[in-house]
């Protein structure tokens, strides 16, 4: 176990490198000059120069990527180029809308894909059956964001329960307001994600179904079901626990659209805008963050993984 | 050769003879056809605009309706469908040459090489294909290239992962020994006797990323990360009919419909393809192997 989460510490702190220089040399690669493209056509041999000293692209390309990640080490992402304001602060701020919406989203896609993807596996080449596997197949083609437009025409728009968009000015102090803006949002990602993660579900229920200990457990006198549900389960479980990593990963990116569409001041909502307006040291700080907290999402799934499952504790 | 097409002709039939195949493939060739019938006939010129027809509810002429500027929603996803078929097309030829380079490095060549090229795919599969297109759009600005390059990277990357442990396996069968003592070349190798059995798994993931590539394109293209304003896209239709979603709700249903009908077919296909060319089932009526239906083990999903 400590030889495996020190290979697995290894191979994450290897991803947050590759991944932190990739971020960093993509934003860097671009043909001509960065200082020249953010000040843009009407800017003066100054103001370039400015910018240039700014962000340190006098430096070599080495002496850059270290000053970064010093900065990183000392919980200073750097600052926006437009509003001069510590990236650092602003993901905190918006962090307080994304972290609990990814939250919900993450329960309700639990709390429907688990029973669901056990009883459809159950159920299997029955009518009821065959229509959860089928709902769940089309629900995972739904693009988020239409999945999102549908429920603020019914849920909003017709039948009035819900806001349509927005987030309370006063945020978490007003905390039935907050909650009733996420619900929406939080729906809409946690459906969408459920219904793939039901499949799995499904697929994995199935699998327990063809165990030996589950026909065992069944010749010693327990129904199908219930050998199923004693010793079938803990296994379903299991093979859920190794998908969480994708589906924090799939929340994120449900999170970047949604937050677009239910204009929610979040992470993703600000990643949007400052890639379209090109302020690169913000996207940068933003993007290690993200792709940092997937990297680390997976490390701790796999830990988890390793620790919950007796056969393979041992075999290591 | 006889031998080969009539394997061919059996293949397809099984995947026509599962209702998911029929259903995938049914709606992938009326999407494809769409498409290029697009480039000479629309019913209306989907780019007319034409204030005094806005929000036309569907019916005769306009089946689907206008939106608000007047232009016939019909033609409007059928010259979209373009843009899909490009993204998919596009997105799968990048994913292919990626995802089969990393796994031929990543199996065939020296042991340092093969585990760098492993350790780097375990990696790079952590960045979603949205976080790769809006790494390259804070640099380059949204484009269609964007989405296509993106989603190959990260569906390549994918294929990668999948291939490669499939590509290990096949090297050590007896028939590779075979061709390489008969004096192939290993590239020869690779493609008369590796690719082709490696090509089963491989075509699956590359349906199944063509779904992805749909959705991003209509997803980033919401965002306004994908097709030009100018140009024709699902997702663009969706962000634009979005504005008046409160006051013309059925509007947005037809794209949304489209952009789902399509993935799910692409979805669909790949698990029947998963199906058909599943060698455990390809001896139907073997007695010792389970028919089509019987619980059995399923592989590991991977999507």
């Amino acid at each position: 176990m400590i030889r495996y989460t020190l290979t697995r510490l290894a191979l994450l702190l290897l991803g947050l490198l590759v991944a932190s220089v990739l971020i960093f040399l993509t934003l860097r690669v671009l043909p001509g000059d960065i200082a020249q493209l953010i000040a843009g056509t009407n800017s003066t041999p100054e103001q370039v120069e400015g910018i240039r000293q700014r962000l340190g692209l006098n430096q070599p390309l080495v002496a850059q990527y270290l000053d970064w990640i010093a900065g990183v080490f000392r919980g200073d992402l750097g600052s926006s180029l437009l509003t001069g304001s510590s990236v650092t602060s602003e993901l905190a701020e918006k962090a307080q809308v994304t972290v609990p919406l990814g939250i919900m989203s993450l329960t309700i896609a639990l709390l429907f894909s688990l029973p669901f993807g056990v009883l459809s596996a159950m159920r299997r080449g029955r009518a009821d059956g065959t229509a959860l596997s089928v709902g769940a197949q089309t629900l995972a083609a739904v693009p988020v964001v239409w999945a999102g437009m549908m429920l603020v025409v019914v849920f909003a728009v017709w039948l009035g329960w819900l806001p349509a968009q927005g987030f309370p000015r006063a945020g978490w102090d007003e905390p039935a307001a907050a909650l009733r803006s996420l619900l929406l949002p939080a729906l809409t990602i946690g459906i969408v994600e459920g219904a793939m993660l039901m499949r799995f579900v499904r697929s994995a229920t199935m699998q327990a179904v063809g165990q030996d200990y589950v026909r065992t457990a069944a010749a010693k006198g327990l129904t199908r079901n219930a050998a199923l549900i004693r010793h079938g389960l803990p296994n379903v479980g299991l093979s859920v626990v190794t998908v969480l990593g994708l589906q924090v990963a799939g929340i994120i990116v449900g999170a970047v659209v949604i937050e677009q569409l239910f204009t929610l001041p979040g992470i993703g909502r600000m990643l949007v805008a400052d890639v379209s307006a090109r302020d690169l040291p913000k996207v940068q700080g933003e993007l290690l963050v993200l792709t940092g907290f997937v990297l680390v999402v997976g490390f701790v799934v796999d830990l988890l993984h390793r620790f919950i499952d007796p056969r393979q504790r041992e075999s290591t | 050769m006889t031998g080969r097409t009539r394997l061919k002709v059996k293949w397809l039939e099984r995947l026509w003879g599962l209702s998911t195949g029929r259903f995938g493939l049914i709606v992938v060739v009326v999407v494809v056809v769409t498409a290029i019938v697009s480039l000479f006939w629309t019913p209306f010129d989907p780019r007319q605009v034409e204030i005094s027809n806005r929000w036309v509810l569907p019916g005769w002429p306009h089946l689907l309706g206008t939106d608000g500027s007047g232009r016939d929603i019909l033609s409007l996803l059928m010259a979209g469908s373009r843009t899909t078929v490009l993204v998919a097309v596009g997105a799968g030829v990048i994913a292919t040459v990626i995802g089969v380079s990393l796994a031929a490095l990543g199996a065939l060549t020296a042991r340092w090489m093969r585990e760098s090229v492993a350790v780097l795919v375990d990696i790079l599969i952590a960045f979603p294909v949205l976080i790769i297109a809006m790494m390259i759009s804070a640099v380059w600005g949204g484009s269609l290239a964007v989405v296509i390059w993106s989603v190959g990277i990260g569906f390549g990357v994918n294929i990668a992962r999948v291939t490669r442990p499939e590509l290990r396996r096949v090297l050590h069968s007896d028939f590779v020994l075979a061709g390489r003592a008969s004096g192939l070349s290993p590239l020869q190798n690779l493609w008369r006797h590796l690719l082709p059995n490696v090509a089963p798994v491989f075509i699956v993931q590359l349906s199944w990323g063509m779904a992805v590539a749909v959705l991003a394109e209509a997803g980033l293209s919401y965002l306004g990360f994908g097709a030009p304003v100018t140009e024709p896209s699902w997702g663009l239709l969706l962000a634009e009919l979005q504005q008046y979603i409160t006051v013309y709700p059925l509007s947005v249903l037809w794209p949304g419909l489209a952009i789902t009908f399509t993935v799910l077919a692409l979805n669909l296909l790949g698990d029947a393809l998963r199906e058909a060319t599943d060698p455990t089932l390809s001896r139907g009526r073997d007695p010792l192997h389970p028919p089509r239906g019987a619980i059995r083990h399923v592989p590991e999903v991977v999507a």
